[in-house]
């Protein structure tokens, strides 16, 4: 009984969103956009389940003193510090909020993703070695796009950053559109199964 | 020592402290990834706050009586019985209601914003040389994907041809991902020395 309500729901929730696009009236056309705020509501409050979830696991390895307790404590005391800042002091420029957000999240947001540069280097080391026709192929592709895109490209070769432009644009774009083709088309069947009933892994 | 000092100083720390990985994970950098992780689920707490709890919710329903905004905040609430297991069913009602309401978007959103756009922009300049490489990656690159039948004769020849259209675009990406690390590299490095340190003027 409780898996037919919970499909029913799904079925509902989705009809009225594929009705809207379809129909002139402007109560289902109204509906469907409180529906969607709905959702950001629930999933907006379904994403601090998720801190809730972080809270719990780190506290009980506080708890027992269980390995590097001290900075699961740091985790959970900036966790709470961050969201009292944001609910008492609000989120707006010049906040405490603010403040924590461009001296120690933003510039470390930075430093994460730059750390992969070095990771990206060595991994280029390994898949790089032109072993095979398409090990080659990236090779070649990655250096033309790498050396069309810097000043030094430029000066060996004036043609090259026209040849690195054009590979992003045709033969780089072919295949990001087969993906994406392929992709929507296997995200529309899901939907439909969903919206069938038919896919209820979901529901655990 | 003024606050903006102390920011920059701070962040400085915290900037030496993550690339001190790349010697060996030390107690620097664990202070500095658990910091980074607390901020930012806090951030996103703050943000939720604000721009749904308080502007989509609270405010709409205490303030101009919308009461039918009660509905998602109580699917909102039932997720938390999860961490009950006697009542955990209860949650399934407002993972129903998402999951399909996310459906129904995604299967217009999908068909009309990416399959029909899409398809129809490969063939539009069908007739120039690199009009035709468009045509011949996007099928190529599909048949590649299609594994409903064994790639063999045609099939598995344009499925050839599929792969070394991934292998230009892979290593497409590929150069596009090193320049965008690098150029974060080389902000980060800006920052120490111009912002900080104030080696460079």
């Amino acid at each position: 009984m409780r898996t037919q309500i919970n499909t029913a729901i799904a079925f509902l929730s989705g009809f009225i969103m594929i009705l809207a696009f379809f129909s002139a009236n402007s109560g289902i056309v109204n509906f469907s956009q409180n529906l969607l705020t709905w959702v950001t509501i629930v999933g907006g409050i379904s994403l601090l389940l998720g801190i809730v979830s972080i809270l719990k696991v780190n506290l009980k390895v506080i708890q027992e003193k269980g390995k590097d307790w001290i900075f699961k404590l740091i985790l959970v005391l900036f966790v709470l510090g961050m969201s009292v800042c944001g609910i008492v002091w609000g989120i707006e420029e010049k906040t405490p909020f603010d403040w924590l957000f461009q001296n120690i999240q933003s510039p470390m947001m930075s430093t994460m993703f730059s750390i992969l540069a070095f990771f990206i280097a060595s991994a280029a080391y390994r898949a790089f070695r032109a072993r095979t026709l398409e090990a080659t192929i990236l090779l070649i592709t990655a250096i033309i796009v790498m050396l069309g895109r810097t000043p030094l490209g430029q000066a060996i070769w004036d043609k090259l950053p026209t040849y690195a432009d054009w590979i992003m644009a045709y033969p780089n774009l072919a295949v990001q559109r087969g993906i994406i083709i392929g992709a929507a088309l296997g995200a529309a069947a899901m939907s439909l199964r969903i919206l069938l009933g038919i896919e209820r892994t979901y529901m655990g | 020592m003024s606050w903006e000092f102390f920011g920059t100083t701070l962040a400085a720390f915290f900037t030496l402290s993550l690339y001190s990985f790349l010697y060996k994970d030390n107690p620097f950098y664990k202070l500095a990834e658990h910091i980074f992780a607390g901020i930012s689920a806090g951030y996103y707490v703050g943000l939720i706050w604000h721009s749904v709890i308080k502007q989509q919710l609270w405010t709409p329903l205490f303030n101009e009586r919308q009461y039918l905004l009660i509905i998602p905040g109580i699917l909102g609430l039932l997720m938390f019985t999860r961490f009950f297991s006697k009542v955990s069913w209860l949650s399934r009602f407002s993972l129903a209601f998402v999951v399909g309401n996310t459906a129904g978007i995604s299967l217009i959103r999908q068909l009309h914003g990416m399959i029909l756009p899409q398809t129809r922009s490969t063939f539009l300049n069908v007739a120039s040389f690199s009009g035709l490489v468009m045509v011949l990656g996007v099928l190529s690159t599909l048949i590649y994907f299609y594994f409903s039948k064994e790639h063999k004769g045609a099939l598995g020849a344009v499925a050839k041809l599929g792969i070394w259209f991934i292998m230009i675009s892979f290593g497409a990406s590929f150069g596009y991902t090193v320049m965008a690390r690098v150029s974060l590299l080389i902000g980060r490095a800006q920052f120490l020395l111009t912002n900080w340190l104030h080696i460079i003027k």
